[in-house]
């Protein structure tokens, strides 16, 4: 892994600072955030909540470096990631940053195991290697019998679990997740959520998860409500009027 | 990566199978019809390649091509074989005739006069019956051609007797030879019988065959002919690539084939483009799953590529194993492509037009993968 950016150990996990972004449609600038500041400590599972259209998905891509904001400054664990050049940004990603998708975007055609070792392959590991590490890590999310199964043979849930298992194969230091319980019932939503909070959180860690699903509130470390492009409320609950 | 991108090739069977068809079928189609056409323009120099011993093609000025004749007086033989440096010159008769068979058909066939003495202009090899039968009276020699298009299937040849101007003809030998151009039957005789055999005006000698000295090369002899009789000479590389040229100049086939060549090269970008764009859309969530992983764009790249050019090395493989057997069958099996082989300039052609339709619908496919955004992922 050549080129590994080393992070800091005593900043925030995510501190953002005068964020905006505009997006053009029909010729005109339209700014979907507006002048946004956060701190995310690490050791935090962090929701960020709102209704469609709010932001929320900018600002995660933004908080995950593959969305420019048009203005202000991101640093991820003291790395100011925007200043980095193009190909470091994606190195910065590959190492850093863990992602879990609302779809899973899995590939179809390979097993769990290798879907789940995907990012260690592309940091260069031997497959054979990535693999056994990515199966350990199945085996932890008791996904260990399914660890040879495409995930066209997978449930929601198992497909979700291997998606996390790809988020966390190679020990990222921030994990962001899109609507991670979507798809799936209250049960397994709870207990994907637990996992990613057993897994993914740790001193040195942060995971960040957008979700509009009430019934997993109770699970996060913090809730943050976005309403056009601003975020309106920050605590550890969530408040009276939207809960 | 790379076994990534291969397993996500090769696990969408039907869109692998349907990018391997496409190749496939491209180059079959490529290969095989320029090596038909390659050959077919060889057999405009069948004849003169089929006389080894003649180094120089002695004619009228006016002829173009071993079937497009103006024939000379007999003295021209004197004349050629009085000109210092020639080592031997014999007559050589070539003209169209109607032949009338046993159960009284009637076909167009090539009648071919053989010095009467040393039997030069003859084919080599014999399929069946002896070269000396030749100077029998009434005796004609067919080639592979005539001994399955003028008999009926089962009958052999050897002993059947043919109708050739009023005269009588009877078969005692089969040549080994290629069909000409135009797959007319050949028969092959004396050149006085040839001359019995196709009636015609005062002057009927078709060419003078003739053998350079030691010392002297075909080139220096031709000049040399040409200078002393007034006489067309020709090398017999010159004579034979004048046949081929004829073709070229006055058929079709050039335009024919190149038209099948091009549409075997846009059917295979059409089919591989379509099939490979749809693959790329089918997996652009992934590859841009894999981009926002933090796969950068020279392996996205490499992915791409490597799947472009798995596919175009196993499509080009099987095209050119199918278009080699159907050759080779055909060739072993059938008199009109006996004789054909694939030059092997024609594999290293198809290839580099499978490279470009590769490059094409490569670069097409990589340009949709590279124009997504990680970030639509999480849309």
């Amino acid at each position: 892994m050549n080129g590994v950016i080393p992070l800091a150990t005593d900043a925030p996990a995510i501190a953002i600072s005068d964020i905006s972004r505009d997006f053009i449609t029909g010729g005109q600038p339209i700014r979907v955030l507006h002048n946004i500041d956060l701190d995310v400590q690490a050791g935090e599972l962090t929701y960020l909540v709102g209704e469609s259209g709010s932001g929320k998905t900018t600002l995660i891509s933004i908080i995950a470096g593959i969305l420019y904001p048009t203005e202000g400054e991101v640093n991820v664990f003291g790395t100011d990631i925007y200043g980095l050049n193009d190909r470091s940004l994606v190195e910065f990603r590959l190492n850093t940053i863990g992602f879990i998708f609302q779809q899973y975007n899995l590939i179809p055609t390979i097993d769990a195991a290798s879907n789940a070792a995907v990012p260690l392959i592309a940091q260069g590991v031997d497959r054979l290697e990535a693999t056994e590490r990515a199966t350990e890590l199945l085996d932890r999310l008791n996904m260990a019998d399914h660890a040879r199964k495409l995930p066209s043979q997978l449930s929601g849930g198992q497909q979700q679990r291997v998606a996390i298992a790809r988020a966390l194969v190679h020990e990222p230091r921030l994990v962001v997740c899109d609507e991670p319980t979507a798809a799936l019932d209250a049960r397994s939503g709870r207990r994907v959520m637990d996992l990613l909070r057993d897994v993914g959180v740790a001193e040195d860690r942060s995971v960040i998860i957008v979700t509009h699903d009430n019934r997993v509130f109770d699970l996060a470390d913090r809730i943050l409500v976005m309403e056009d492009g601003r975020i309106t409320h920050d605590g550890t609950e969530m408040p009276d009027h939207q809960s | 990566m790379i076994w990534i991108a291969i397993r996500m090739l090769t696990g969408d069977r039907q869109k692998f199978y349907g990018l391997v068809f496409g190749i496939a079928f491209s180059t079959l189609l490529i290969t095989q019809q320029l090596t038909i056409f390659i050959n077919l323009l060889e057999r405009g120099a069948t004849a003169v390649y089929g006389i080894s011993t003649a180094d120089v093609w002695v004619m009228d000025p006016v002829t173009r091509s071993q079937d497009v004749v103006y024939p000379m007086p007999s003295t021209a033989l004197d004349q050629v074989r009085s000109v210092p440096g020639v080592s031997w010159a014999v007559p050589h008769f070539r003209a169209g005739a109607a032949v009338r068979t046993e159960e009284g058909d009637l076909e167009g066939v090539t009648v071919v006069g053989v010095d009467d003495s040393t039997l030069i202009g003859l084919p080599r090899k014999m399929i069946e019956g002896d070269v000396s039968a030749l100077s029998r009276p009434d005796s004609v020699f067919v080639d592979g051609v005539g001994s399955q298009r003028l008999f009926p299937p089962g009958k052999d040849p050897i002993g059947s007797r043919l109708e050739l101007n009023d005269q009588r003809a009877v078969v005692r030998g089969i040549v080994d030879v290629d069909p000409s151009f135009t797959s007319q039957v050949v028969l092959y005789t004396r050149y006085s019988n040839a001359l019995n055999y196709v009636p015609g005006t005062r002057n009927r000698m078709s060419f003078v065959l003739a053998r350079s000295d030691n010392g002297l090369t075909p080139n220096e002899l031709a000049e040399r002919i040409e200078k002393r009789t007034g006489l067309k000479a020709r090398t017999r590389d010159e004579f034979a690539q004048d046949g081929i040229d004829f073709i070229i100049e006055n058929t079709g086939i050039p335009i024919n084939f190149g038209i099948t060549v091009a549409l075997g090269f846009i059917v295979g970008i059409a089919i591989v483009g379509l099939t490979f764009s749809l693959f790329i859309r089918d997996n652009i969530k992934q590859f841009g799953a894999l981009k926002a992983i933090g796969v950068h764009n020279g392996k996205i790249r490499a992915m791409v590529a490597v799947q472009a050019g798995l596919v175009g090395l196993i499509g080009y493989g099987l095209g050119t194993l199918m278009a080699t057997a159907f050759i080779a069958s055909g060739a072993a099996n059938s008199a009109d492509f006996k004789g054909f082989y694939t030059p092997w300039q024609i594999p290293v052609i198809t290839l580099i037009a499978i490279a470009v339709i590769i490059a094409i619908t490569g670069w097409l496919a990589l340009r949709t993968v590279l124009k997504t955004e990680p970030a639509a992922v999480f849309r």
